[in-house]
């Protein structure tokens, strides 16, 4: 048996317009699932997130690790990739005996990156959320959807987007972001 | 354009980011209930120009179902609230109160 390497949906895709489009290196991904208010489950989350909890609605990041949150009893944490396996068995001691789930997601999940000055106004192009400073401030973690698929969203500064999409969609996704993005197409609206 | 706020996670959702779920606060009738009281949770529904109570789901977002009141006529939102309860907070029925004096909605106004 050989070992089959593990490779993103799109192998890197790049798309340059007003925007810089980027499909993002595979990235770990869990959710965990359970009462967010329970120690075990915080201490499960943080420990592999490495950063504080989040807010209601909100991401926090410190490079490649996150805690997101998802809903009011879903998180979805964010790991180095070959670090998910690690990760989970620490976590499940964590859990032991609490009424939560940890789930690798990895391998379900594409993620793209926006860079430029008009990633507000790409990403309004595709969802029906409020992609205003107000609406989506940095660190706000939208779910959404980006035309016909569940997407969820957030901003690291005024211009850079990442977004998480389900893997099976990738490609429909980044059809999406660079049609948006083609040069000539900007709207200047935010 | 409908615009309603999750009352689970505070997000104000687009119409097109949520299910409808239909109308809100109905009561099953369980096994043993007479047949026009089957035949009724099944099949009759509310359909009002004016204050309507629903059933919707934050599909593209959080997932959780919760409840909205609204006007049919004039599109106003009353109010959402979580779907675990069998009649709409009195704070929103004051809403409405204030909004359409001498409501009512099946049961409640």
């Amino acid at each position: 048996m050989s070992e089959i390497a593990s490779v993103t949906a799109l192998n890197g895709a790049r798309y340059d317009g007003i925007v810089e489009v980027a499909e993002m290196p595979l990235q770990g991904m869990i959710t965990l699932r359970g009462k967010l208010g329970a120690a075990p489950v915080k201490n499960a989350a943080i420990g592999i997130g490495g950063v504080d909890m989040p807010d209601d609605g909100m991401i926090s990041v410190q490079g490649d690790r996150a805690i997101a949150w998802m809903s009011p009893d879903e998180l979805l944490i964010f790991c180095a990739y070959d670090e998910v396996g690690v990760a989970l068995t620490a976590m499940e001691r964590t859990l032991d005996g609490s009424f939560a789930m940890a789930v690798d997601v990895s391998d379900a999940r594409a993620m793209f990156r926006l860079e430029g000055a008009a990633v507000r106004d790409v990403l309004a192009k595709l969802t029906p959320a409020d992609m205003s400073v107000q609406g989506c401030p940095p660190g706000r973690m939208r779910r959404t959807r980006l035309a016909q698929v569940a997407a969820a969203i957030w901003l690291t500064g005024e211009t850079t987007a990442h977004i998480v999409c389900f893997r099976s969609v990738a490609p429909y996704v980044f059809g999406l972001l660079s049609t948006a993005a083609q040069p000539g197409s900007d709207v200047g609206y935010y | 354009m409908l615009i309603l706020t999750c009352p689970y996670c505070g997000v104000a959702a687009d119409e097109t980011e949520l299910t409808p779920g239909g109308e809100a606060h109905l009561t099953r009738e369980a096994p043993g209930s007479d047949d026009a009281a089957f035949e009724a949770y099944l099949f009759q529904r509310e359909n009002p120009k004016g204050v309507h109570f629903e059933r919707w789901r934050h599909s593209y977002g959080c997932g959780k179902w919760f409840h909205a009141a609204r006007c049919t006529q004039t599109l106003q939102v009353y109010g959402t609230y979580p779907a675990q309860t069998s009649a709409p907070p009195q704070a929103i029925c004051d809403k409405i109160s204030g909004a359409r004096p001498g409501w009512s909605w099946r049961l409640f106004g």
